[in-house]
């Protein structure tokens, strides 16, 4: 399978006054996996449909494989798509669904359908081959659009919240194999999300989108880690806003001295920092200035929210084997784990 | 072995106080559909059974297959062509034209004052057939109707110049197109509202191109809902009566004003029975089109379940 770099080069869309992309720049290397996340309306769809042909963008280059695309129509493009949900063809069963592509290409009968099995095979539905799409749930569906897309040898495979529409326990084996599939072929995929978690799961790369830009492309552990600006600090896990003093390249909060994230350009004075619930730890304290008001469990861990004196409030994530020791109501004391943090103005 | 006896005893007891309730229940279900099976009764189910009982009752009373023979006269032979002919001929004209209008109605929009004009208008003029329609239709294009008369003053143009032709089957094709046109806007935007278009989009992705996605994907899958429309619409047309009865005086071209002739002309009274063989016969033209149509919904609902 041939599998093709692409690069989106201050690309540009406009509906109405609202702008979709506003000079987007994006390098995906060839079998790389980059997830583009955002909120609703941050241009992330659009930059998909833009680069699989179903839009035009208003200036702006896309090239794939060397080549500028930006005039093929769409079905020359030879890009795998799924979309989030209801694109597989309803007349048609599960075999013929993924054949059809094929079909497009002029195979023959049977070198189509070997091929279409064992696509199906390789996204383990290959026992369901003669279902209508109807007759299939939603997960099963999606691994029949997942097959579709790849029967051909894209160069490039797309993929449009594909997860979207299913129960969260098929998500996460879904967006599993996904990844398996998306390694074992090799093609250059860019999957469209709104759900970090799962940007975060299966990504070479993460890229941030705000406002029709970029806001931070790098690997899931970087975005997290160390967030290039407050937005993908907050759109990307929990973060605490907790009010502090920037002096040099360290913020202090909560009597703590944090250093700021590496290339990070704020004056001195009050900011807030952003601090993520893992990085502030809680302990049973009488003489404490903390007092627990609720904690959930969410299995192995939990979250702990804690009231400080001065109306300021802030979350922990501790082992949930720890939450017997402060049911609410506890005096506990606070202390922030000593890592770079984000700070946006006061 | 007192307990044991005591708890089998009981569980019947509670079971049946439940079905009791249950069946209870059930028949005031039951009540609130009384009326509809009344209705259908009293104008479906006896009405039919008079016609196919009568068709086979000579005017005695005794049992005959006199009337269900004379069906082969060549006056009804041909009534019955001339009525399947109408209704296919309108029918698929309606189809047609009424799928263009539909489609041009999706796609300006779901909200659009164009869809919200158009639904509207069809709403009133499928249900625009009888008398209304055929005086309508004299009104304007009847002998001195006002545009016949424009064309004939104004252009030297006689549209009767080959005859009669708005009072016989060239008439009726017309006016009926003129209701079946609406009614297919309206029964055929629902499937065209179904078609999906990511499945457009698939196909583009896929590297089909607007034809090839018309001839694989969209024309297949409104195919069914085409022809059950069509059917539909042939149904409507064969049992349509008024606006053929208001428009043609002069003979019987078709089998309803047939059966107007078997029950109310000098010539055929006395002969109701007749009348109700056809209607019988109209009665399995009509039972055919729907067992065709349930064919169709057979072969969709693999699709659908």
């Amino acid at each position: 399978m041939t599998s093709s770099g692409v690069r989106l080069e201050a690309l540009r869309r406009q509906f109405g006054n609202v702008h979709a992309l506003d000079g987007l720049d994006l390098d995906m290397a060839p079998g790389e996996l980059v997830a583009l996340l955002g909120p609703s309306g941050c241009g992330k769809t659009t930059a998909l449909r833009i680069l699989a042909g179903l839009e035009d963008s208003d200036s702006g280059r896309i090239i794939v494989g060397g080549k500028d695309i930006a005039n093929v129509p769409a079905n020359k493009r030879g890009m795998g798509m799924v979309f989030q949900a209801y694109s597989l063809f309803p007349h048609l069963t599960a075999i013929e669904n993924v054949e059809f592509g094929l079909r497009l290409r002029k195979q023959n009968a049977a070198a189509r359908r070997k091929r279409a099995q064992d696509m199906l095979d390789l996204v383990g539905i290959g026992a369901h081959a003669s279902r209508f799409p109807q007759q299939l749930s939603g997960g099963q569906q999606q691994r029949v659009a997942l097959a579709r897309a790849l029967a051909f040898e894209p160069e490039v495979l797309l993929l449009d919240e594909p997860l979207s529409a299913l129960d969260a326990k098929v998500r996460v084996q879904l967006r599993e194999e996904i990844r398996r599939i998306q390694l074992e072929v090799g093609t250059t995929t860019l999957f469209v999300t709104h759900d970090q978690e799962e940007a975060l799961a299966i990504a070479d790369r993460v890229g941030v989108m705000r406002a029709g830009q970029l806001e931070q492309i790098g690997s899931p552990e970087d975005i997290y880690r160390t967030p290039a600006t407050p937005f993908v600090a907050e759109f990307v896990g929990l973060s605490n806003r907790l009010a502090g003093r920037v002096t040099g390249d360290v913020v202090e909060v909560l009597d703590t001295k944090l250093p700021l994230v590496a290339g990070a350009s704020v004056h001195d004075g009050p900011a807030t920092a952003l601090v993520r619930p893992e990085s502030v730890d809680v302990t049973a304290d009488a003489d404490g200035t903390g007092r627990v008001v609720a904690v959930s469990f969410l299995g192995p861990l939990a979250r702990v929210t804690v009231a400080l004196p001065g109306d300021a409030v802030v979350v922990a994530q501790l082992a949930s084997a720890r939450l017997a020791e402060m049911p609410p109501g506890t005096a506990v004391r606070v202390v922030l784990r000593p890592v770079p943090v984000v700070v946006s103005a006061a | 072995m007192t307990a044991p006896t005591t708890g089998t005893l009981e569980a019947p007891t509670t079971t049946g106080v439940r079905g009791g309730r249950r069946h209870r229940s059930r028949i005031r279900d039951l009540l609130g559909v009384v009326p509809f099976f009344v209705y259908v009764a009293v104008f479906l189910f006896i009405p039919t059974i008079v016609v196919v009982v009568g068709a086979f009752a000579g005017d005695d009373g005794r049992p005959t297959l006199e009337n269900i023979s004379a069906l082969a006269d060549d006056y009804i032979v041909e009534a019955f062509v001339r009525s399947i002919t109408l209704s296919a001929v309108t029918a698929i004209l309606g189809a047609v034209i009424g799928a263009l209008v539909a489609y041009a109605v999706v796609t300006a929009g779901p909200d659009s004052l164009v869809r919200r004009l158009v639904t509207s208008a069809c709403g009133v003029l499928a249900q625009f057939g009888g008398v209304t329609l055929a005086f309508a239709f004299i009104a304007t294009i009847g002998f001195s109707g006002f545009v016949t008369v424009f064309l004939k003053d104004s252009l030297g143009i006689d549209i009767f110049s080959g005859g009669m032709w708005l009072f016989d089957l060239p008439g009726l094709v017309l006016v009926y197109t003129y209701f079946q046109i609406p009614l297919m806007v309206i029964v055929f935007l629902p499937a065209l509202d179904g078609v999906r278009p990511q499945w457009r989009e698939a196909t583009e992705s896929l590297g089909g191109s607007t034809f090839y996605y018309w001839r694989r994907v969209a024309a297949p899958l409104l195919a069914p809902a085409f022809i059950g429309s069509t059917l539909l619409l042939f149904a409507n047309a064969f049992s349509a009566y008024a606006t053929a009865a208001a428009l043609v005086s002069q003979g019987s071209p078709i089998v309803p004003l047939q059966i107007r002739s078997a029950l109310t002309s000098e010539v055929l009274l006395g002969r109701e029975n007749l009348g109700k063989a056809m209607a019988l016969g109209m009665v399995l033209v009509v039972a055919l089109v729907m067992w065709l149509y349930g064919l169709l919904q057979r072969r969709t609902s693999r699709w659908l379940d």
